[in-house]
């Protein structure tokens, strides 16, 4: 019985074989992707000789969110132009993003770059880096504390002026119910945003948060169609990520809404549906800015004692990709640095 | 009725309740699912009075969508826990499977059904690794499934990352195979106007197969003995080893079928997904009747659980509540069903 069944599995196996080999697709998948890569160029600018450094990179990033994945290439690209070493980690719990923190002051890295979504629980190792002597810079999140937080320079986008800028164009596309979508509950960086737009919505137009499910792309789905069948009057969705504008596409399709599509935040997929019209415009903060900045400026204060923005924020956004910019930006997209 | 006219005032003569009749009703409420049924009628109706949207068809066709998704989980997970086992890897082995049937595709640009058998045998093999561990070792799936659980979420993110340089999956919606692929697994079709997707489907299939293997099948009486006391089944001789394996390679193939559904309805998976689904599961089958001991419950009831958990989820959403407290209406209502359904239950054994 038992030696029949497995050599009934061993025959299957043999069977499968030849069908998986016989089974390759001739349009899509790498193959593609490689040919049309083959043409293009990745961002490159030379190799510096000036000495090795070790450098931290520790972010908030929750995990599978597209969006630090450019952070991350711009941080590469630049850690590859410098002669630096980048040891990259990240926790969406605050508590623990201060233990990585710890972690690498006390393996004595020559620079950290550090976002700072909560203050009370983020500052306090920051300043520890400090005493012990390590230059930090501070980006993407954190922006109305850095200073106090000790943080040398910082390189981001001012949330809530960003949402301003989304509601005020939002104001001049004549949106009058906007619904804001957050991919999660209690996260101020997000929260910024919505606050944002409807101030800068000003008295054109109303706004709502609807909360959705981010780690659920099947509850994100149900929860938008279930508040665009509700409320027939929004005329405006505007999503605080990429994946979530995407599923978003979706979810207007399902309850035959015909409203418009926003988004903050993109990816390539994204970009590819703003080309396409599906998406209106992006708010873009580009984060491969962020990224590349924190690590060449580190590289500027070992090798030359600089200091960017004068203890000003250094702002990389809010940019806007739209019908007038995107032919050039996707290009970008396509190899993950846009 | 026959109780009410046996109803003496003076003690009854000695009789055997365990062949006595009981009336239809007492019978009904003494299923596992009974109490779960009445919760899910109550919270319809509440939702079909406070929120004037929720009464359309095409709403409960949204209702019952994201039910399908939990549902067609519950109902393997349902089968686990009436066979004494947890799976807490359960949510994010649906991701897994997505995962590998779509980067498996994608990297050897193959027509995506490959993928897709790919996928199935990885699931296939999370579920046997989970139950074989669990069968050798004697320790808790709680644990096993637990360090499995996290395992797969640290690998799902990790070789997304090294294969793809970045945290989601390609687009696959290029390749060869991916229309008929979607058709299969995510279609929907349309019936007097409403949009029904093919997953609501699929999960009262699985639901009903699921029930027939409980109730009427050898395989279920094994369920229900190796959850009820291992060593007592096993010393009459069921298999018990190889039923709990089987049980939970049965998850692994629902975590396999939900994956592709997921994967093939928004074209690419995000590497973070998935986690903390392993509990709706799991309540989904506690609110359905299922012991966390082991031994009792039901498919219906998790079907049942899901939609409770379904209709509360998307009923917040159209009845328009402050979104500060969706979270906390979500645990209130459903405290609230497993609260109904516990009383149902003592009045439904202190009846019989």
């Amino acid at each position: 019985m038992f030696r029949s069944r497995k050599r009934a599995i061993g025959i299957a196996l043999f069977m499968i074989l030849p069908l998986v080999l016989a089974a390759c697709s001739s349009t899509g998948g790498k193959k593609a992707a490689q040919a049309a890569a083959a043409g293009g160029t990745s961002v490159a600018a030379g190799h510096a000789n000036t000495p090795h450094y070790t450098i931290a990179m520790i972010t908030h990033a929750a995990p599978g969110d597209t969006f630090w994945d450019i952070i991350r290439a711009g941080a590469t690209a630049a850690a590859a132009k410098d002669n630096i070493t980048l040891k990259y980690s990240n926790n969406d719990d605050p508590t623990q993003q201060a233990q990585l923190i710890q972690d690498a002051i006390n393996s004595h890295v020559n620079g950290i770059a550090v976002t700072d979504p909560d203050p009370q629980a983020i500052c306090p190792s920051i300043q520890k880096a400090r005493a012990a002597g390590i230059p930090v810079v501070m980006f993407n999140a954190g922006v109305t504390t850095w200073q106090q937080c000790g943080g040398m320079e910082y390189f981001g986008q001012d949330e809530s002026i960003a949402g301003v800028a989304a509601g005020k164009r939002l104001a001049t596309a004549g949106a009058k119910n906007v619904l804001c979508v957050l991919q999660a509950q209690g996260q101020v960086q997000l929260e910024a945003r919505c606050a944002g737009v409807q101030q800068g919505l000003g008295s054109e137009g109303t706004m709502s948060k609807l909360y959705v499910n981010g780690t659920d792309s099947s509850a994100v789905l149900s929860s938008i169609t279930a508040e665009l069948t509700r409320n027939k009057s929004i005329d405006a969705v505007i999503t605080l990520g990429a994946p979530i504008a995407l599923i978003a596409i979706q979810a207007i399709a399902a309850a035959h809404s015909t409203t418009k599509l926003y988004t903050f935040d993109t990816n390539a997929a994204e970009i590819a549906k703003i080309k396409s019209g599906a998406v209106q415009w992006a708010v873009d903060q580009q984060p491969y800015l962020q990224g590349y900045l924190s690590v060449d400026s580190l590289w500027l204060y070992l090798t030359n004692a600089n200091v960017i923005g004068g203890g000003q924020t250094v702002l990389t956004g809010p940019s806007f990709i739209d019908s007038s910019n995107i032919a050039q930006v996707a290009a970008y997209a396509e190899r993950g640095t846009r | 009725m026959t109780q009410v006219a046996e109803a003496p005032v003076t003690p009854p003569p000695i009789r055997d309740e365990r062949v006595g009749r009981k009336s239809l009703l007492a019978r009904l409420l003494a299923r596992p699912e009974a109490g779960a049924l009445v919760g899910a009628i109550v919270i319809y109706i509440f939702f079909f009075i406070i929120a004037p949207p929720f009464r359309s068809a095409a709403s409960f066709s949204s209702v019952l969508y994201v039910t399908s998704t939990y549902g067609l989980m519950a109902t393997p997970v349902a089968l686990l826990m009436i066979g004494g086992e947890f799976d807490l890897s359960a949510g994010v082995s649906v991701t897994s499977a997505a995962l590998c049937a779509s980067l498996f595709s994608y990297e050897f640009t193959t027509n995506v059904w490959v993928g897709v058998l790919v996928g199935l045998a990885l699931a296939l093999f999370i579920g046997f690794l989970n139950g074989w561990i669990v069968v050798k070792t004697g320790i808790p799936s709680f644990l096993v499934t637990l360090g499995t659980f996290f395992m797969l979420q640290g690998l799902n993110i990790a070789l997304t990352q090294t294969i793809t340089n970045q945290v989601a999956s390609p687009d696959i919606s290029t390749l060869q195979g991916f229309n008929s692929a979607r058709e299969v697994f995510s279609g929907s079709f349309t019936v007097g106007g409403v949009n029904i997707r093919t997953s609501v489907i699929y999960w009262i299939v699985f639901c009903a197969i699921a029930t027939y293997i409980l109730l009427r099948t050898r395989i279920g009486n094994w369920i229900f003995s190796v959850g009820g006391s291992a060593p007592s089944a096993r010393a009459v001789g069921v298999p018990v080893g190889k039923m709990k394996i089987g049980l939970f390679m049965a998850v692994g193939f629902m975590a396999w079928f939900t994956g592709m559904h997921t994967l093939f309805l928004f074209n690419t998976i995000q590497s973070g997904q998935g986690v903390g689904n392993e509990f709706v599961y799991i309540i989904a089958a506690v609110v359905g009747g299922c012991l966390l001991t082991g031994g009792y419950g039901s498919a219906v009831g998790a079907a049942i659980g899901a939609l409770i958990f379904g209709m509360v989820n998307q009923g917040i959403v159209y009845a328009g509540w402050n979104p500060d407290w969706f979270q906390f209406f979500v645990g209130l209502l459903l405290l609230g069903a497993i609260l109904l359904n516990t009383f149902i239950r003592r009045r439904a054994e202190a009846a019989a």
